[in-house]
């Protein structure tokens, strides 16, 4: 029995040949990557235990 | 090799009947197998997320921050009227009498640059006045102790910043060694230390900030830079400090010291 998958779907629903895909996928990964570090990981980080470096009683 | 699977079907209405079945159960989506790829995208998110904030975003950071000390910098020899065309050798032999110690200044301001050979042949940072967390250290600048004193004052100037995250303006604290020069520069002048040793105390060790570092209430005679930050470098347990004693200082109208000239004409 053959099964869907988010990726395998994902791969489907892409037009054109094999090597249009790939490109495609590329580009997705790359806006992912430009979006993860310009928005969402400052944001997490802004959300985690600040480190502190100083000396206090 | 089609003709012959297509001669090897079944009447064309079972044939037909048979494919829609297959490409319903086709459609149906793994619900372990769905689950299986968010769990592993979750992991990479995580892996990458480390990166980001251990590696590339410290780089990304410190960069910004070089540039930004390095602007700051040359306004200051602007400001001056300075023309920096090179290295000016005799300006080690000149006697320049006691530093200028400039007013505190407001605090979350940039009122310093600092820099140390040690660290890179084109480190510079920025020191702003205030250990806030929030509005001086995690803006990748090294923070200034307002109450501690200013670049060239008889007594302790101390300084701290990040050793991991936030543009980590101290990643290689631990590399300094007695002898190292760090280099201080305000509107004012140049103000050079020279490193003495290291120490390493626990995070409430408030006896580096005094005057005197460790001796409580004694008046100072010394010029004395403490800097520090966290340690181990993925804990925040301890603190690395690094003391210095001042050496010398000349006005910006001097021009920079020998071995960081290059670096202040490098960046125009």
């Amino acid at each position: 029995m053959r099964t869907v998958e988010m990726y395998a779907a994902l791969w489907r629903v892409l037009p054109g040949p094999w090597w249009v895909k790939l490109l495609l996928v590329l580009l997705l990964i790359a806006a992912l990557l430009f979006a993860l570090v310009e928005w969402i990981f400052p944001w997490v980080n802004s959300l985690l235990p600040l480190p502190d470096v100083t000396v206090s009683e | 090799m089609l003709r012959i699977e297509v001669m090897s079907q079944p009447p064309l209405t079972t044939r037909r009947s048979l494919t829609q079945a297959r490409r319903k159960r086709a459609r149906k989506l793994s619900v372990v197998g769905v689950i299986g790829e968010l769990l592993i995208t979750c992991g990479v998110l995580v892996f990458l997320f480390l990166g980001w904030q251990l590696w590339l975003n410290d780089l990304i950071l410190g960069s910004v921050d070089n540039n930004d000390a390095a602007k700051l910098s040359k306004t200051w020899d602007a400001s001056n009227s300075f023309v920096n065309d090179g290295p000016v050798i005799s300006n080690q032999e000149q006697d320049f009498g006691e530093p200028v110690v400039s007013k505190a200044p407001a605090e979350g301001k940039t009122f310093a640059v600092m820099y140390v050979p040690r660290f890179g042949k084109d480190w510079v940072r920025e020191i702003a006045e205030g250990t806030d967390l929030v509005n001086v250290l995690n803006t990748r600048r090294i923070g200034h102790y307002d109450n501690s004193q200013m670049p060239g004052e008889i007594g302790n100037f101390a300084v701290a910043a990040h050793r991991l995250t936030y543009g980590a303006p101290f990643k290689d604290i631990n590399l300094l060694r007695a002898g190292d020069k760090i280099y201080v520069k305000t509107e004012k002048g140049y103000y050079t230390y020279v490193v003495r040793n290291l120490e390493y105390v626990d995070r409430h060790g408030v006896g580096v900030l005094y005057r005197v570092p460790q001796v409580e209430g004694k008046d100072p005679t010394a010029r004395l830079m403490t800097i520090m930050s966290c340690n181990p470098v993925w804990s925040t347990a301890e603190r690395l400090i690094a003391y210095a004693v001042f050496d010398s200082w000349q006005p910006v109208s001097a021009g920079p010291p020998a071995e960081i000239s290059s670096l202040v004409n490098a960046h125009g």
